[in-house]
């Protein structure tokens, strides 16, 4: 044992020295070729900058809502619910959702009603709702807005991100640049 | 044909394409071959050699090499506390974020040197970034030491006597350097440009399009990331993983870090042929562990496309299948194939929220973790399927009445009752403290009311899955979990302390000692391992022993949970 701990401690010192500095060093140097110098992609609208990642709590009517968040979409501490399945106190909070919902989006059937808009993302901060969450707020936007049904349908369609290649994962929509289209709709 | 199913489809193509030339370029690390790696790396190393004062050359037997290694560990432990415990006045400090407490650094120091990760503490508020970068330290070595190891391991598998397994410092240094290093530089350089971050500043504020003002974490993350997922650390730099959309940006980003996660470990099984020249027992354990990990793989995702039965009933539709906890960006068959993905090989790293997967989901991913050698952590996974491989060996000649031999040595009763002792270690040490956490629970459940996020059978498959997760060295959990107090933090930290060392000491002593043992040719009376009658005979002896000793505990959790929902 005796004999180890010294070449031990020098080992891990160098150590340190390679993998937390020089490493780290390298990617770092690295990312001020990357987008916005490595400090999170960004998207800049009417001189103000957002991060595109980043998903924001939209709630106004006047908006395509974003998902439900555990954390309030604020970016400081994030988190989900991590609530079970079988939460009875869950389901009664999923079952308000829907309901204050259909309030807010008559003439919309519940059976249409995609279930990512009424649960929280795992991170709190999901940018992105599903097509067909943006589509049964189509109603909605246009008669606060004034805007025919057609225009947001067309908004929808080209804010919609296919899947990777065509062929892998999801198909969504990043809503922070469909509200931003939105408003930017005049 | 669904877009999900496509996309972790060629994920495994991918990941099997990939493990094949890394195993064997890691075989030719291990045993010292020449290739193109001498050129940068042969000056590298003998830095490291020539400033720590090493002999890279001396070899050692098996007790010296566990004695290299559980010093250097001792060290890192102490390090780990020094920095914890001094965070507030250390520099790299932005965002003045406390010191951790002395039962909570406990808990991460041991979490992060035995390769666990698991976190008590959330990275935004809880770590400087003097203390993330000391983390990542951690996530480099611990996971040299286990590849370096399991490298003894194979060396002690040749077919000669001997007592001389190479040098431990030579192995850890290689394999920190030649295999950890590259890799991860390639995946944090490709998350940098896919919008992860990597900036010493601290917090943003922003104002936000409806006009609510939020502050915006960010740090060091993509040198971070890239290493947890690849040396099966699985510490998040933020508190939700690779679910916050910095740690993980889209899909392709999500396809990289999917395949690092399983790459090293399915790499190791090939390593393994190459080294000893078998390639077929190589194919042999392979075939073993992919067949486990799709049956914990299939009926997960079908679970997660399907939804939540009572989320069903209220009359809303689940296109995308479960969505609580999870990303709309990867989706629920991605967020199955990680869960079992990151609980087959003790990783830890989520980009969904364990917690809220379905009952049955979260079930598999707690036998992942039961089981533990599907894979496994790197280095030491293949060391808890040595175990199960020795005991197969044991029993199959039992049964058709041959001295048991594993590749030429005599397995006799020292090396059974070592095995023994680890196979029940780990069923041990879950189930032990589960029972003490909810026998504390249900005596007084005021007391303790903060320590479950949701009542009845999930609030105890909380407490089954953080000390499955402990023990597995896994790091994930069901976080719900109230889990920084010091019951919490010390009794995880004891289970992980000793659930990293004793199946690291068992396994290398067992080596050890066969590898001493004259070998005896192959004959027609030798019982073949690397055939398909003997893999079914291993993935026998794990179903009986690890996941049926857990069986009573799952039914009172998760079994329960199902059969109340559906």
């Amino acid at each position: 044992m005796k004999a180890n701990i010294f070449p031990a401690i020098r080992l891990t010192a160098v150590c340190l020295l390679f993998f937390s500095g020089i490493y780290t060093l390298i990617v770092w140097s690295v990312a001020q070729l990357a987008p916005n110098k490595g400090k999170g992609a960004i998207v800049t609208t009417n001189g103000k900058t957002y991060y595109s990642n980043i998903g924001q709590k939209f709630t106004e009517d006047k908006y395509f809502y974003s998902r439900p968040s555990a954390v309030g979409y604020n970016a400081a501490g994030a988190g989900g619910s991590n609530k079970g399945p079988s939460n009875p106190d869950y389901l009664k909070e999923v079952q308000a959702r829907i309901d204050t919902f259909l309030v807010h989006n008559p003439g919309i059937q519940k059976s249409a009603i995609p279930s990512d808009i009424v649960t929280a993302s795992g991170g709190g901060l999901d940018p992105h709702i599903s097509v067909q969450a943006a589509n049964i707020q189509i109603k909605r936007i246009a008669k606060i807005r004034a805007i025919s049904e057609e225009n947001l349908q067309q908004l929808i369609i080209s804010n919609t991100e296919k899947p990777l290649g065509g062929i892998l994962g999801t198909e969504r929509i990043n809503v922070l640049k469909l509200n931003i289209a939105l408003d930017n709709l005049k | 044909m669904n877009t999900e199913i496509t996309g972790i489809i060629l994920m495994y193509a991918a990941l099997v394409a990939m493990a094949i030339p890394l195993g064997k370029y890691m075989g030719k690390i291990f045993s010292n071959e020449k290739n193109w790696s001498d050129i940068i790396f042969n000056p590298l190393d003998n830095i490291f050699y020539k400033l720590s004062g090493i002999n890279p050359t001396k070899e050692m037997n098996w007790k010296q090499h566990l004695v290299a290694l559980l010093t250097i560990n001792l060290i890192w432990f102490l390090i780990a506390m020094f920095v914890l415990t001094n965070m507030h006045w250390l520099p790299l400090n932005p965002d003045a974020n406390p010191s951790m407490s002395g039962d909570l650094a406990f808990n991460t120091a041991v979490s992060f040197v035995t390769n666990t990760n698991l976190q008590h503490y959330s990275g935004e508020t809880g770590l400087s970034y003097l203390g993330q970068l000391t983390l990542m330290l951690w996530q480099f070595i611990s996971a040299g030491c286990g590849i370096a190891i399991a490298a003894v391991v194979f060396f002690a598998m040749k077919e000669k006597a001997t007592d001389k397994l190479g040098n431990f410092y030579f192995l850890f240094v290689r394999s920190c350097t030649r295999i950890l290093f590259p890799i991860a530089l390639v995946i944090a350089l490709l998350l940098v440009f896919n919008g992860t971050p990597m900036t010493f500043e601290g917090k943003d504020t922003i104002t936000n399009v409806q006009g609510d003002t939020v502050q915006v974490s960010r740090g060091p993350v993509a040198a971070f990331v890239a290493i947890k997922q690849l040396g099966t650390n699985g510490g998040g730099f933020f508190g939700p993983n690779s679910a916050h959309p910095f740690e993980n940006p889209n899909y392709f980003t999500n396809i990289i870090e999917t395949i690092s996660i399983t790459l090293i470990p399915m790499a190791m099984i090939f390593a393994l042929g190459f080294v000893l020249k078998r390639k077929k027992l190589a194919w042999t354990i392979f075939g073993v562990m992919t067949i486990g990990f799709l049956l914990l793989l299939i009926p997960t995702i079908i679970n997660e496309m399907k939804g939540n039965p009572a989320i069903s009933k209220m009359g809303i539709t689940q296109p995308m299948g479960s969505m609580e906890g999870k990303e709309v960006r990867f989706g629920s068959a991605a967020s199955a194939y990680w869960a079992i993905n990151t609980t087959v090989t003790s990783n830890g790293s989520v980009n969904a929220m364990h917690d809220s997967l379905t009952p049955l989901s979260g079930m598999f991913a707690m036998l992942g973790m039961m089981i533990n050698a599907f894979f496994g952590g790197v280095g030491v996974g293949f060391l808890n399927f040595y175990i199960f491989i020795i005991l197969a060996v044991f029993i199959s000649g039992l049964m058709v009445g041959r001295t048991p031999e594993f590749l030429g040595k005599k397995i006799e009763a020292r090396e059974m009752k070592i095995a023994m002792i680890i196979a029940l270690l780990h069923p041990f040490l879950i189930l032990v403290s589960t029972a003490i956490a909810s026998h504390l629970y249900a005596q007084n459940p005021t007391l303790y009311a903060g320590w479950l996020a949701n009542p009845g059978h999930h609030g105890f498959s909380e407490m089954l899955y953080e000390f499955t997760s402990s023990s597995a060295n896994n790091g994930s959990g069901f976080e719900g979990l109230g889990d920084n107090t010091p019951f919490w933090n010390i009794a995880c930290g004891m289970v992980m302390l000793l659930a990293r060392y004793l199946p690291i000491i068992g396994p290398v002593a067992i080596a050890g000692i066969l590898a001493n043992k004259k070998y005896i040719p192959e004959s027609a009376g030798t019982l073949k391992t690397d055939t398909a009658t003997f893999g079914l005979m291993v993935f026998a002896v794990i179903v009986i022993i690890a996941a049926l000793s857990f069986f009573p505990a799952l039914t009172l959790g998760p079994i329960a949970e199902y059969f109340s929902i559906y």
